[in-house]
């Protein structure tokens, strides 16, 4: 079964026009986000000490960056120590490698999988898919994604763009081709649903040998790691398999046990708006007589070196995936996630998705370049973000980045801009500017309104707003005849 | 070169502009002075609907007989008076119980090693009466006995309790999931239900 | 007091009553205002859009026109944090005057809620992302706005989403920007209010073009022009 892929998908404008199209997935989102960001704002409230688990995030996962090769260095060595074995995976390509020559090593032909945005980065699916190993999505919005042959789109609740009715019929449709089929006549019922992902998995749960996973945390000081759920799948995969692989972001460290104490309290608050999410598990290598006998934690880079050698963009690898901000934006609160063409969407994947694929380092292809201009940006993102990443800042920062990459070929807008920038640099171009406008406004301008047909930006406002139209008089014409009359 | 040696180069690289290490302010709460904690971890717990009560030492094992019927699985080191009252049959973990025979089993009687009551979170780490982290998983039923004195107030205080080498798994309610318009439905693959009985 | 005014490119071209509005409050409170002719943009698109080579220019200027002055005020809030959260990034060597928005100015330095003003209809005040998320104007607005004699105000049911106008944003996703602002329209009518205002025209003329488009305009103005409203 192959995966429907992210590759190949146009630009953010493009792209964002054909999701507001979609009428069911707008309400389900804004549904869905106002939810979310209530819930989160009454989860947020009842802690005092906030902005103070905020400062200390922030700091902390800096503090990683610093000091990342040290630091994993002495997670390697824990690890090992404990009877896991480490890999380290330059890019998707490897890392996929590594996972299916485990799988492999092991006659599987199957795994299961607890959701992870690290995978799906690297898009494992596909790969062991080449390699003839089924793979099965455990969390349940991740296996409606995967039966519905979907892409999701949202980092926590990626089946968000579905509703119950749809679900139950991907399920009639779907699980009797993979495993065990959906209960006859199976109504759409949240629990009868839920259910139904339970009789279905339960079976691969109790005979898969091999699982894969992600990981939220990894502590240097005492090579555990750190998963957080909802459902129980994640306890089901890390506990039952003889083999589990984790793969695992660099930058998702972090230096100390007892730091936890700041993550385990931002995170939860943050993502699902709870006090605590239902289970998490922690694990360090391999305990005898207690889950898997064989561990292996593969190190993904994949684009976070380059990321990390931008000191404006560098913070984005302090995210922890919580989703805050992609719940109160008011863009992905109308497009969806797949309009942003990347694993990762919304605030955090406007700028974190391009530095993966090379932005600070060379021009990268218009859809990639596209994601930075997907906000407007009012900043609603960092209000929220438990580890204050500044995304508007490093946005900016970004776009700057991608007309440095263009300079020589910036097309119509580039002309814009150098227009814009003589007018500006003079007073007396920017008057005579102004003179012709008004000019023009008596001929064109119609009730004091403007409503101009023309190419680029002018269809692009006028097509759905006017303007008006510019007055007979500038505010620097009237000052000098009306007001400085001495 | 191995991969190992070249991403360790390329991170050293990127740091070339040798940003400082922050300083980490910790102004954060880290306990809950003149807290009742026993009194808000029960109600922490319930708020996620497990179902609570709090029971004196005397009335724990009529407390445990009411909530446990059938095969039950027992975790070494379970105290034995805990099942005095029950009726029973208990499955114990030696030999190593099979995965189907876990899910075949009615329920799950254990103890905890720490529990936290600002975030209503009950914590096992192998340890005694806890047992390996698949005999509370896989029974439909977890009743799970907390003592008053492994109640702390923050997530912080119950860190410095646990020795992160052992595996652990923090349980703050039932399994659930909201990924179906949002509605929270509890029981997916966990546990569906989970009792806690608070002794003091 | 003297200060010098900054009126920004698009009041000067697009909304000269602005400018006009923001002169007569001032003057009213016995401030000396003056324009240096100089001035033109702050350089807020060219930089927000990546073009940063260009905005050096355009901060040099600004730094140079308003070099004597110890305040310079604006009627709008995206230029104030362009100048005191971006100009150092564009040209640290640069001295940035000191700029303030006209709420901040009124209460922050003539310590005045009450202007004088006079204005008897009902207002919906559309309060925007760079004032509140930048500048953290609080409720600066409404206290001015309140303190207005005969004037009511209207709150907004979702008042810190964004109208969707975001300099260029509105032109490079205009699908998206425009669907923020429908809703931001939605929101204002719902308010039942005669008068829009807000204290950067950027976003008016975003919201206005649509109400404009939709063929049931509101009226809609600056906050300087309430305050300038007397009997």
């Amino acid at each position: 079964m192959s995966h429907p892929t992210f590759l190949g998908m146009p630009p953010f404008p493009e792209a964002a026009k054909e999701a507001l199209a979609n009428t069911q997935q707008r309400a389900n989102l804004a549904k869905a986000t106002a939810t979310i960001r209530d819930k989160r704002a009454r989860a947020v409230a009842e802690m005092p000490d906030w902005e103070h688990l905020r400062l200390a995030g922030a700091a902390v996962k800096d503090t990683v960056l610093t000091r990342l090769p040290e630091l994993l260095e002495q997670l390697e060595e824990r690890v090992t120590a404990a009877g896991g074995v480490v890999h380290w995976a330059a890019d998707a390509a490897q890392a996929n490698a590594i996972v299916a020559d485990i799988v492999k090593a092991h006659d599987g032909r199957e795994v299961v999988k607890v959701k992870s945005m690290a995978t799906q980065e690297i898009e494992l699916n596909n790969a062991l898919a080449a390699h003839g190993i089924d793979v099965w999505e455990t969390d349940l919005a991740e296996l409606i994604v995967q039966l519905g042959h979907d892409l999701p789109s949202h980092i926590l609740v990626p089946a968000i763009h579905r509703n119950r009715s749809e679900i139950r019929d991907i399920f009639v449709e779907e699980m009797g081709k993979v495993g065990r089929p959906a209960p006859d006549g199976i109504g759409d019922e949240p629990a009868a649903l839920a259910e139904a992902a339970r009789l279905h998995l339960r079976e691969k749960f109790l005979r898969a040998k091999v699982a894969v996973s992600g990981g939220n945390f990894a502590i240097a000081e005492t090579g555990t790691v750190v998963v957080l759920e909802s459902e129980g799948n994640g306890r089901m995969c890390l506990t039952l398999p003889q083999v589990l692989v984790t793969v695992l972001g660099i930058e998702k460290l972090l230096p100390t046990w007892a730091d936890l104490e700041v993550f385990m309290q931002l995170l939860p608050r943050s993502s699902t708006a709870e006090r605590m999410n239902p289970y998490t598990s922690m694990w360090t290598g391999v305990t005898p007589g207690d889950g898997p006998q064989e561990f292996h934690l593969v190190l993904l880079d994949n684009g976070r070196t380059g990321t990390l050698a931008d000191p404006t963009g560098r913070q984005a690898l302090r995210c922890i995936r919580c989703s805050a901000c992609l719940n109160v934006c008011p863009v992905y609160e109308r497009t969806g996630g797949r309009a942003y063409g990347s694993a990762y969407p919304g605030p955090i994947g406007a700028i974190l998705t391009p530095q993966l694929r090379g932005i600070n380092q060379h021009p990268v292809d218009a859809q990639t370049a596209s994601l930075p201009f997907a906000s407007s940006p009012c900043g609603a993102c960092f209000e929220v973000c438990p580890v204050r990443i500044d995304i508007p800042d490093v946005l900016v920062h970004l776009r700057a980045k991608v007309v440095e990459h263009k300079r020589g070929h910036l097309g119509t807008e580039g002309a814009v801009m150098a227009a814009m920038r003589a007018t500006f640099t003079s007073p007396r171009r920017l008057g005579a500017a102004q003179r012709l406008g008004a000019l023009g406004a008596r001929v064109v301008g119609r009730r004091g309104r403007l409503r101009l047909r023309g190419p680029f930006w002018i269809s692009a406002w006028f097509g759905t707003r006017d303007l008006p139209a510019p007055p007979g008089q500038s505010f620097r014409a009237w000052w000098r005849k009306q007001h400085d009359r001495s | 070169m191995t991969a190992r040696d070249d991403m360790l180069a390329r991170i050293r690289a990127a740091l070339a502009d040798h940003p400082a290490t922050p300083t980490v302010p910790r102004e954060y709460h880290r306990t809950l002075p003149d807290a009742d904690v026993v009194g808000l971890f029960a109600e922490r717990v319930a708020d996620y609907r497990a179902t609570v009560r709090r029971v004196s030492p005397a009335g724990l094992p009529g407390a445990i007989a009411e909530a446990l019927r059938g095969r039950v699985v027992v975790p070494a080191g379970l105290p034995p008076e805990w099942l005095a009252a029950a009726d029973v049959e208990p499955l114990h973990d030696d030999p190593p119980l099979s995965v189907q025979e876990l899910d075949g089993a009615d329920g799950v009687v254990s103890g905890c090693a720490v529990a936290i009551a600002l975030t209503g979170t009950i914590i096992l780490d192998g340890g005694t009466a806890q047992g390996r982290r698949a005999l509370t998983l896989l029974p439909d039923h977890h009743l799970c006995v907390v003592r008053a004195d492994q109640i702390v107030g923050t997530v912080a205080e119950a860190l410095t309790r646990l020795d992160p080498s052992r595996p652990q798994t923090w349980i703050s309610g039932p399994s659930a999931t909201s990924d179906i318009e949002l509605n929270r439905v509890e029981g997916v693959h966990g546990p569906r239900n989970l009792a806690v009985l608070i002794v003091s | 007091m003297r200060v010098g005014l900054f009126v920004t490119c698009f009041n000067d071209t697009l909304f000269p009553q602005v400018g006009r509005a923001t002169v007569s409050v001032l003057e009213r409170l016995g401030v000396r205002v003056e324009f240096p002719e100089a001035q033109t943009c702050c350089g807020q698109m060219h930089f927000n859009s990546g073009y940063r080579p260009e905005c050096v220019p355009l901060v040099r200027r600004f730094a140079d026109v308003f070099a004597g002055y110890e305040a310079v005020v604006t009627p709008s809030a995206s230029c104030a944090a362009m100048v005191r959260h971006y100009h150092h990034v564009v040209d640290p060597a640069v001295a940035v005057p000191k700029v303030y928005e006209l709420c901040e100015y009124l209460i922050d330095v003539l310590n005045v809620t009450d202007v004088g003003a006079h204005f008897p209809h009902t207002v919906a005040f559309h309060a925007t992302c760079h004032s509140q998320r930048l500048l953290h104007i609080g409720d600066r607005p409404r206290r001015l706005l309140e303190a207005v004699d005969g004037l009511d105000l209207r709150p907004l049911a979702h008042p810190a989403e964004c109208c969707g106008f975001g300099g260029t944003f509105s032109v490079k996703n205009p699908d998206t920007s425009t669907a923020m602002g429908i809703d931001k329209v939605a929101d204002i009518r719902g308010t039942g209010a005669e008068v829009l205002a807000s204290a950067d025209t950027s976003c008016l003329m975003h919201i206005g073009g649509l109400m404009s488009r939709q063929g049931n305009p509101m009226r809609i103005l600056h906050l300087a022009e309430i305050l300038a409203a007397t009997k």
